[in-house]
């Protein structure tokens, strides 16, 4: 096995597991609570991959939204990993890894996984930065799907207090992910643009508002930075 | 039945998020008006998805105070920010036992 591999997945058997374990406990406590089955909720982890779609999928099915409303909104909320895959690919990119081993890591693709990859990618040899990345996000991604199970299983067991605590990571994870990672002004505009307009949407039509809340906010922001850097 | 067919219809839209942008990279400019865009609406999904679930959440989450969710949010804040460098370990676990702590405060 190449070194890539081990190394990429040494590195994510830390803080960036514990994390997300911790978070994919809450989100399949969750999913018990509002009445999902065990094996759907697993079946969320392992093929969409993505923390804030299955928020949206599991608090959308709790709230009787229309299926084609959840459809779009979860593909919508994934709409970020085009732009992250095409930024990340080139980074990973040897000759030596044919165009299939892009498609199966495409799917391994989330936040703590692009940010540590968009990271460390450089210093590696470049025939090392493909399988670094899939065995970093290799190993997220089991142990998250391990910890969906187990968030499923001991959701009924949990004290109230530390359930609500559990779910209450995921908002919170993504809120320090995303404030510490948000390195330009136009990310910070963006977030503060959906920060308003989506819960101001969710008082209007709750079942729409990821996606009227992005479109909109994320549009002003990006307007008013076009104006600003062509005034600037 | 239902459920599962939805949620693997899901995992197929999300990965077509994926799989288009490796045929689009090397081939699209990373820097173009229309690319900028779909990152900034992808920001403000997650950053309204985020301020939502915190503010007005669904589910258990809908059982803690709005000052419990504050307070605790802006411990792992200052946790993160301030007091541990960017630890993400220590900002989401000082917020988790701050949520627990002010939620037994508030049985007694």
């Amino acid at each position: 096995m190449s070194s890539g591999y081990r190394l990429g997945a040494h590195e994510a058997l830390g803080t960036p597991a514990a994390v997300l374990a911790a978070g994919y406990v809450g989100y399949g406590a969750l999913s018990a609570d509002i009445g999902l089955s065990v094996w759907s909720t697993l079946l969320s982890t392992i093929v969409i991959w993505a923390l804030p779609g299955q928020l949206i999928l599991v608090e959308m099915s709790s709230s009787g939204a229309p299926l084609i409303a959840i459809l779009l909104a979860v593909s919508f909320s994934a709409v970020r990993f085009l732009p992250m895959t095409v930024s990340l690919l080139p980074a990973l990119r040897a000759p030596a890894h044919g165009r299939g081993k892009e498609y199966f890591a495409a799917h391994l693709i989330a936040m703590t996984g692009w940010v540590a990859a968009m990271r460390r990618a450089p210093d590696l040899p470049e025939v090392e930065r493909l399988p670094y990345f899939v065995g970093f996000a290799l190993a997220l991604w089991l142990v998250s799907i391990a910890a969906t199970g187990a968030g499923y299983l001991i959701a009924g067991t949990l004290p109230p207090v530390s359930k609500s605590a559990f779910v209450f990571m995921n908002p919170l994870y993504f809120l320090l992910i995303m404030l510490g990672d948000a390195r330009t002004r136009l990310m910070v505009m963006s977030l503060a643009g959906g920060a308003i307009f989506g819960p101001l949407f969710h008082l209007l039509a709750p079942q729409w508002s990821v996606l009227a809340g992005g479109l909109i906010g994320g549009s002003v922001a990006f307007a008013l930075h076009r104006i600003a850097s062509r005034n600037g | 039945m239902a459920e599962t067919l939805l949620i693997a219809i899901c995992g197929a839209a999300t990965y077509l998020w994926r799989g288009l942008g490796v045929m689009l990279s090397g081939r699209i400019r990373t820097d173009s008006a229309v690319f900028v865009w779909v990152g900034c609406v992808a920001w403000a999904m997650i950053g309204g998805l985020t301020v939502r679930i915190l503010l007005m959440p669904a589910g258990i989450l809908a059982e803690t105070s709005l000052p419990d969710r504050m307070i605790a949010a802006a411990v792992a804040l200052l946790v993160f920010f301030v007091l541990s460098r960017r630890n993400l370990f220590f900002g989401v676990g000082s917020g988790f036992v701050a949520m627990i702590v002010l939620s037994l405060l508030q049985r007694i």
